[in-house]
């Protein structure tokens, strides 16, 4: 089956039935919530504080439930109004904005704690309007994203990524616009556990200490350090 | 805790607070939460956010930031009130830098740009 990504533009794609089918779907909510809550894993916020979160891409809420449970409060972004109509009908709990997240956020400095992104980010990475240059839009997306955190939060993106080129430009796109971490790959030795997250810090917490790539889920004894590709900000950034 | 995105509209001067006109609002009750109120306290701008309150006819919030905000119960439940209780339901949003006007409906901001603003 070809990529969703590689079909429509997202607004397009999730139109009213995609989104309908999408979220009725048993297999997808359970397999979202699951991603969901890693990622919160990922972000590694303080134990029982309510923090201020983003759900960049939260389509119909599924993500944002499980923001829900875990007590926090979250704003939610996302391009296709048929997913956020379904995430107004069901009340969810998080501000929804219709918002093109690679048109950049206007939200203030330092307003949010942390940000997940759950199977959006390689939407980012295609150009659906001739005047889009996906390269420039991550830039802007990265840019604005860490303008926006606070100090020390992390953005945790899950997705899945086209090849292992894909990777390295949405990296380097990330590392230029002053964010460190890198790659966590959950159960890489199974094609079809295995998960993507992306771990991104904006700058060292509070304490003072260097954040560390949290460990990945499912490796073998021995082969750690492969797979948790830590990237620094000094690294040279390729050009395109 | 919104700007205007458009690009070029960065005089900060003009681009924040977004202008909120033509609204209908409806309170929801939520959950009290003293300490994330007191962690969300330095992220506001005070004058923006209580100037906004006037406008949405809210009132309730003091002028200037209370200097014992953080244990002062009465002001924080205002602040709650206007934080996490307040939805705009339908309006408009408007930048005073470059005028773009952000459409609300049914609870939701449209934030999209067109192409010569981006
Ligand atoms: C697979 S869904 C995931 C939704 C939600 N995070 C979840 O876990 O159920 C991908 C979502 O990304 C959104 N999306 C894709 N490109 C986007 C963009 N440029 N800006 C905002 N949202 C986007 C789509 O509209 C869609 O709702
Ligand atoms: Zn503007």
């Amino acid at each position: 089956m070809p990529r969703p990504e590689h079909q429509a533009p997202p607004e397009i794609f999730y139109n009213e039935d995609e989104a309908a089918k999408y979220t009725s779907n048993t297999r997808i909510t359970a397999i979202q919530a699951e991603m969901s809550m890693r990622a919160v894993e990922l972000l590694n916020l303080p134990e029982g504080e309510t923090a201020y979160l983003l759900d960049l891409g939260c389509g119909s809420g599924l993500s944002g439930e499980i923001l829900d449970e875990d007590g926090h409060i979250w704003v939610g972004l996302d391009i296709s109004p048929s997913m956020l109509d379904i995430a107004v009908q069901k009340d969810v709990e998080g501000d929804l904005f219709l918002q093109d997240i690679g048109d950049g956020l206007g939200f203030r400095p330092g307003t949010f704690d942390g940000a997940i992104s759950i199977s959006v980010l390689q939407w980012l990475c295609n150009a659906d309007k001739s005047c889009h240059d996906p390269w420039a839009r991550l830039q802007r997306f990265f840019t604005t994203l860490f303008m926006c955190l606070r100090n020390g939060a992390r953005a945790v993106f899950q997705f899945y990524p086209e090849n292992d080129s894909q990777i390295e430009r949405i990296m380097a796109a990330a590392m230029k616009c002053g964010f460190t971490g890198g790659l966590v790959v959950d159960y890489p030795n199974s094609q079809s556990a295995r998960k993507y997250y992306l771990c991104l810090f904006a700058g060292q917490d509070s304490s003072g200490k260097k954040q560390a790539l949290p460990k990945a889920l499912g490796e073998e004894e021995g082969d750690a350090g492969v797979n948790g590709v830590a990237y620094e900000r000094s690294r040279q950034v390729p050009a395109f | 805790m919104l700007q205007c995105h458009a690009k070029g509209c960065d005089d900060p001067a003009k681009n924040f607070p977004l202008e909120i006109s033509d609204f209908t609002k409806e309170e929801i009750e939520a959950e009290k939460n003293k300490d994330f109120l007191v962690r969300m306290l330095p992220k506001l701008e005070w004058n923006a956010l209580y100037t906004t309150a006037v406008k949405l006819g809210i009132t309730g919030l003091p002028e200037t930031l209370p200097s014992d905000a953080e244990t002062n119960d009465e002001f924080l439940s205002a602040l709650h009130t206007v934080l996490l209780e307040v939805h705009i339901k339908e309006g408009k949003m408007t930048c005073n830098g470059c005028n773009h006007v952000y459409p609300i409906k049914d609870g939701v901001p449209n934030m999209l740009l067109a192409e010569h603003e981006i």
